[in-house]
């Protein structure tokens, strides 16, 4: 019983999964939401790595690397664009956000 | 065989924990949940070989992150269980769409290969980690070939924090504020003034 590539693939799509059901599960709430995005970024991240192991390459660790760093980034301005829309509004849910009515 | 019982404990722990961080009804909940995800994510990376990332992950996103959810969730004061009315409404369609992108992923999954010629375009080949640990290969290639890449990264961190700060500041209007330069800016002739003040009658008035 030898865990290959395959399997971490295979958790890495299901994560991917999770995620973007979510997204779709929770409309109302955009801090699960962006919960959410963790989890497919988390996915993306499990993949580069496996591959990396998997192929012998350190490149795809590094890319790992930054994609964590970005992933930080974006959760760092979601949450303070959130604070900022629920000082206006009042409210976290996604169906509120239509002042520019577009 | 050790290996494979802590990969299939790791990744049990971790799908069934990013189950319970979009179904969970408490927003706080889904954030332990979340922390707990990105714990077993980190074993499962240690399994991979990849030490540093490891650790990257619990620091950086258990350490960093998942507190800052949690602090943001605790600060809003928000009904969420007025917010989980209507979750079975869009149920049909993210149920369509995940089966979807499941069985598309599983697909791939079941019909790829790998080419000949990859193993040839390999640039950075991880060397054995008796020799090099990984985070010293990781440190010996990040810094030399992919500096550019991580002063990017930098870039892109710098961007986030002054982003943040400036959307979330806000400058109340009630509180005192220390101003160093009207201090400075003071002079003797508009602050004080002589006040001939007549025995027996005392300051009644021209304090203001």
């Amino acid at each position: 019983m030898t865990i290959g590539l395959g399997h971490y693939l295979s958790v890495a799509a299901i994560l991917f999964t999770l995620g973007i059901f979510g997204i779709f599960l929770n409309r109302k709430n955009v801090i699960v939401i962006l919960m959410s995005i963790e989890l497919i970024l988390l996915a993306v991240n499990i993949n580069m790595v496996a591959f990396s192991t998997h192929l012998g390459d350190l490149v795809g660790q590094v890319f790992a690397l930054l994609i964590l760093t970005v992933a930080a980034a974006e959760a760092a301005i979601g949450l303070a664009i959130l604070v900022v829309f629920f000082r206006n509004r009042g409210s976290i849910a996604v169906e509120d956000v239509n002042l520019m009515k577009g | 065989m050790i290996a494979a019982v802590f990969f299939y404990l790791f990744a049990s722990i971790c799908v069934a924990s990013a189950f319970m961080v979009i179904a969970a009804r408490n927003p706080v909940h889904s954030v332990l949940f979340l922390i707990l995800t990105f714990v077993n994510a980190a074993g499962l990376f240690v399994l991979m070989g990849a030490e540093f990332l490891a650790m990257i992950l619990v620091v950086v996103y258990v350490g960093a992150v998942a507190v800052l959810f949690l602090f943001v969730v605790m600060m809003l004061d928000v009904d969420f269980v007025e917010l989980r009315q209507g979750v079975l409404n869009y149920l049909p369609i993210g149920a369509l769409v995940g089966l979807v992108v499941l069985v598309e992923l599983l697909l791939v999954l079941g019909g790829w290969a790998i080419g000949e010629n990859v193993t040839a375009a390999i640039t950075a080949p991880i060397p054995p980690a008796a020799d090099v640990s990984n985070t010293a290969a990781l440190g010996a290639l990040l810094y030399t070939r992919y500096v550019y890449f991580f002063q990017a990264a930098g870039v892109v961190l710098l961007v986030a924090m002054i982003g943040a700060i400036v959307l979330t500041l806000r400058h109340k209007p009630y509180v005192r504020r220390q101003s160093i330069a009207e201090q400075n800016a003071r002079s003797k002739a508009s602050q004080l003034s002589v006040k001939q003040v007549r025995s027996g009658e005392g300051l009644s008035q021209g304090l203001q």
